[in-house]
C-alpha cells in the first residue's frame, strides 16, 4: 500500500483510537498527579431539625477562588501513588524492617489495600485463566464429536453463562451459596457441618469467585476453540489414524498444536479480563474477603466523598499491571511475527 | 414489592383526588434520591405536577451518581434528595444553591425547623427525621419472660436466653455488610461509648481510642449471635432475616421498620410479634448508641432559575401538608411536615430524639472516615486482627485519603 493511501485508510481508526483510548489515559494520568485544592474551612452556625450548632464546613467562596485560579488542582507528583492506599512505600519499608520472618512480612502486606487486592487479583487471574482454557478446550472437543442435530442446542446451552450479565450471574450464584441456598445447603450436608457458611469464610469465598470466573468465561474459550476445530487438517488426522494414534494422541500431537495460536489469543484476552475482576466481588458482596484493583476504584468513587485522584492513580496502576502481565505473550507474538517475515 | 407498589398507587389515587389545586410548573424537574417508601412518596408527589416533565431516579446507589449528575452545566438532576451525611458531599462539590429567595416566594407553610440553614443560608428543606432503633419480636421475649432490652448488654443477655431456649439459632440481626453499613454500626456504638471522631476543630482522627476498642468488642460480641454471613447483610438482607422469623432483636432504621412486616409472605407470628422500641445505650453511657438523621431535598446550582423555581414548586408539592391526611403515608416515616401526627411506628425515632441522641456529624471529612471504617474493620470482625490494629488501619487509611483531599497536611 502506498503511504498516502495507508494514511487515509488508517486516519479514521487512528482518530478514534486517539479520542477513545489515548485521551482518556492522558486525562487519568493527569488526574492521578493532581489533587483538589486544600479546602478553606470555616466554623459556622448550622441549623437542622434537631438543633443549631457550630459546625465546620467549607468556605465555598474562598475555595472557588482557589479553584478558578488553578482549575486542575494542586500538583502532588507521585504522592498519591506512594501513599498507603496505593504502593504504600513507607508502610512496606516499615513492615520489612520490623517483621522477623517472610511470613510476618507478607501478613503485614496483606493489611495494605493495594497488596491485598493484588494478592487476590493475581491468584484469581492465574487460576481462572488456565482452568477456563482447559475447560473450554474440553467442551469444544466434546461438542465437535456430536451429531449435527444435537450440536446447535448444545452450543446454545454452553454459551449461556457468557450471555448472562456478569452481575446477574454472580448474584444468582451468591444466593445459591447462601447457607440456606441450594449449593450452600448441599455443601454443609456434605461435610456434615450445619454452621458451614461459604460467605463467612475467606478461602471458600475465593473458591466460589474462582468457580464463578471459570463458569462465566469458559464459553468464550469454547467458541474460539470450536471455530478453530473446523479448520483441522483432515489429512494429518487420517494419517495419524492409519499410524494407529489413539484419540488422546491425536489431540495431543495434532489438535492442540494446531489450535496453539488460538490458545495464545484466548490467554491474552482472558489475562487482561481477569486482572480487572470486578462484578463477582460486587455481586457476591465479597469485599470483606477479596478485593481487586477495580473494586478499589469503585470504592474510592462510591463513598460520600469521591476520591477522584486516588481512583485515577489505581487506574494507572491497573494499566501498568495489565501491561506487565501481557508483556511475555506480546514479546512472543512479536518474535513469531518477526520470524515469519 | 408488589404490595409496596399497590400502597403507593393507592396513596396516589387518594392524593390526586384531594388535590384540587393542581401544581403547575414550566420547566423540567429531575430528581435523584435514595429508595425507601417515604422518598418514593415524595417523588410521586412531585411527579403530580403538570406543565413540564418531572422524572425521578430513586436508587440505593444515589450517592454514587448525585454529585456527578449535578456537576455538569446544565446539571442532569435539578434536585437531590439527601440526608445529613450526603448533603456534605454536595456542599463540598459546590453543586447546590441557597434556597432563601425560593423559600420566600414559594415556601409558605414550611416549619422553621424544616429549613437546613448553614451559615445563614437555607441549603435544604427537610421533610423527615430518621434514626436507628430497636425492633424486636414481642412474642419471643414474652415467651421467655424477658424485658425489652434498653442496653446492648441486655440485648446480648436476651440473645443468649433465646438461643439457650432453642427458639432461634441467630436471634440478633444487624446490617453489618462490609462498607457503609458496617461503618455506620461502628459509628453508633462508638458514639454510645462516648467516642469522638476527630480532635475538635481539626480533621485529626481520634477513633483509635478506648471507646473505639470497646465499640468493636461489643460489635464482635453481637456478631456471635448473628447469621454467620453478617458481613454480607445490608439493611435489606437483615430485614429479610427478620421477616423470615430468624431474628428477634435488631437495630433498624425507623424509615424501614415502619413498613417491615407489610410485605407479602411474612408469617403471621412475625407480623403479630412485631414491635418497636427506642435505641439502646451501651457501656453505662447516657447517649444512645445511634445517630439522628434528617432527609430533605436540595436544588442544583448549575440550572436555570426557571428550572430551579419549577423544581422547588414540584418538591413542595411532594411534601404538602394534605399528604398527612393519608394514614399509609403517615406510617411511612417521622415526617417533619406540618399536620403530621405520629403513628405507633414512629415511637423508635421519637424515643431516639427524646433520649438526646446526637445527629450524624455534618463535617466535610466525615465521609472519608466513613469509607475508611467500612473498608478496614472487616479484618477485625472476621477475627483476623486486634481491635487496636483495625483502628490503627482505619486512621492510616483515613489519613491517606484526607491528605489527598487537602484536609490534612
Amino acid at each position: 500500500m502506498k503511504h498516502r493511501t495507508f494514511f487515509w485508510f488508517f486516519l479514521p481508526t487512528g482518530l478514534a483510537m486517539l479520542l477513545f483510548i489515548a485521551a482518556p489515559i492522558v486525562s487519568v494520568v493527569i488526574q492521578s498527579v493532581t489533587a483538589q485544592h486544600e479546602p478553606v474551612l470555616i466554623t459556622v452556625e448550622t441549623c437542622t431539625p434537631f438543633s443549631c450548632t457550630e459546625e465546620t464546613t467549607i468556605d465555598q467562596e474562598a475555595t472557588r477562588e482557589l479553584r478558578e485560579a488553578r482549575p486542575l488542582g494542586r500538583f502532588v507528583g507521585l504522592d498519591i501513588y506512594l501513599d498507603r492506599g496505593h504502593l504504600a512505600v513507607a508502610e512496606v519499608a516499615e513492615a520489612w524492617r520490623t517483621s522477623d520472618s517472610i511470613g510476618a512480612f507478607f501478613s503485614e502486606l496483606g493489611d495494605l489495600p493495594f497488596y491485598r487486592a493484588i494478592g487476590f487479583t493475581l491468584t484469581y487471574t492465574f487460576t481462572v485463566t488456565p482452568l477456563l482454557i482447559i475447560l473450554g478446550m474440553a467442551i469444544a472437543l466434546a461438542v465437535n464429536t456430536l451429531t449435527q442435530k444435537l450440536k446447535g442446542i448444545v452450543i446454545f446451552f454452553s454459551l449461556l453463562p457468557m450471555i448472562v450479565t456478569p452481575l446477574v450471574g454472580s448474584l444468582i450464584m451468591f444466593w445459591m451459596i447462601d447457607n440456606r441456598g441450594v449449593l450452600g445447603n448441599f455443601l454443609s450436608w456434605l461435610v456434615n457441618d450445619p454452621d458451614l457458611s461459604v460467605k463467612a469464610s475467606t478461602p471458600l469465598m475465593w473458591i466460589a469467585l474462582i468457580v464463578y470466573g471459570v463458569w462465566h468465561s469458559a464459553p468464550f474459550a469454547f467458541v474460539v476453540f470450536y471455530a478453530g476445530l473446523q479448520t483441522l487438517p483432515e489429512d494429518q488426522i487420517e494419517a495419524s489414524q492409519i499410524d494407529g494414534a489413539t484419540r488422546w494422541q491425536q489431540v495431543r500431537y495434532i489438535v492442540v498444536p494446531h489450535l496453539m495460536p488460538l490458545v495464545t489469543f484466548v490467554a491474552l484476552i482472558q489475562l487482561m479480563d481477569n486482572f480487572r475482576v470486578f462484578e463477582p466481588i460486587v455481586g457476591f458482596n465479597a469485599s470483606a474477603h477479596a478485593t481487586s484493583l477495580s473494586w478499589i476504584i469503585f470504592n474510592d468513587m462510591g463513598g460520600e466523598t469521591r476520591q477522584l485522584s486516588a481512583a485515577a492513580a489505581t487506574s494507572v496502576l491497573t494499566i501498568l499491571g495489565v501491561a506487565i502481565l501481557l508483556s511475555p505473550v506480546l514479546v512472543r507474538t512479536w518474535r513469531d511475527f518477526k520470524g515469519k517475515m | 414489592m408488589y404490595l409496596k407498589t399497590l400502597t403507593t398507587a393507592g396513596a396516589l389515587a387518594v392524593l390526586s383526588a384531594t388535590t384540587a389545586l393542581s401544581c403547575e410548573i414550566s420547566a423540567r424537574v429531575s430528581i435523584v434520591g435514595n429508595e425507601f417508601p417515604a422518598i418514593q412518596t415524595v417523588g410521586a408527589g412531585a411527579q403530580e405536577c403538570s406543565g413540564a416533565e418531572v422524572s425521578t431516579n430513586l436508587t440505593a446507589d444515589h450517592q454514587q451518581i448525585n454529585v456527578a449528575g449535578m456537576s455538569g452545566n446544565p446539571a442532569e438532576y435539578t434536585s437531590a434528595i439527601i440526608a445529613n451525611s450526603s448533603i456534605v458531599a454536595l456542599m463540598n462539590a459546590d453543586v447546590i444553591r441557597p434556597l432563601d429567595d425560593l423559600v420566600e416566594a414559594h415556601g409558605e407553610g414550611l416549619n422553621r425547623n424544616q429549613l437546613i440553614t448553614i451559615n445563614g443560608q437555607v441549603m435544604a428543606v427537610a421533610f423527615m427525621a430518621n434514626a436507628q432503633h430497636l425492633v424486636y419480636r414481642a412474642d419471643v421475649l414474652d415467651q421467655l419472660g424477658l424485658d425489652v432490652p434498653t442496653t446492648y448488654e441486655e440485648m446480648l443477655a436476651a440473645a443468649e436466653a433465646i438461643r439457650e431456649a432453642g427458639l432461634m439459632e441467630n436471634p440478633v440481626g444487624g446490617a453489618y455488610a462490609a462498607g457503609w453499613n458496617l461503618a455506620q454500626e461502628f459509628n453508633n456504638m462508638f458514639i454510645g461509648y462516648g467516642g469522638q471522631f476527630f480532635e475538635p476543630g481539626t480533621a485529626e482522627p481520634t477513633v483509635n481510642s478506648e471507646a473505639g476498642v470497646q465499640a468493636l468488642e461489643m460489635m464482635r460480641a453481637l456478631s456471635e449471635y448473628m447469621n454467620p454471613d453478617f458481613l454480607t447483610h445490608d439493611s435489606n438482607a437483615t430485614n429479610a432475616e427478620y421477616r423470615a422469623g430468624n431474628v428477634a432483636l435488631m437495630n433498624m432504621w425507623g424509615s424501614r421498620a415502619a413498613t417491615l412486616v407489610t410485605v407479602d409472605g411474612v408469617p403471621q407470628e412475625v407480623v403479630d410479634g412485631f414491635a418497636i422500641a427506642g435505641p439502646m445505650t451501651v457501656g453505662g453511657g447516657d447517649i444512645p448508641a445511634t445517630t439522628l438523621w434528617w432527609d430533605g431535598w436540595t436544588v442544583a446550582s448549575n440550572i436555570s432559575d426557571e428550572e430551579a423555581e419549577a423544581t422547588f414548586i414540584a418538591m413542595m408539592n411532594g411534601i404538602r401538608p394534605e399528604m398527612m391526611e393519608d394514614e399509609d403515608i403517615r406510617t411511612q416515616a417521622v415526617w417533619l411536615i406540618p399536620g403530621y401526627e405520629p403513628t405507633p411506628a414512629a415511637v423508635g425515632v421519637f424515643a431516639a430524639a427524646e433520649m438526646g441522641s446526637v445527629p450524624y456529624p455534618m463535617l466535610p471529612y466525615m465521609g472519608l472516615m466513613h469509607t475508611a471504617l467500612g473498608a478496614e474493620l472487616t479484618d477485625f470482625m472476621q477475627g483476623n486482627e486486634s481491635a487496636e490494629q483495625a483502628l490503627a488501619d482505619v486512621e492510616a487509611a483515613y489519613r491517606a485519603a484526607a491528605r489527598e483531599q487537602g484536609y490534612l497536611q
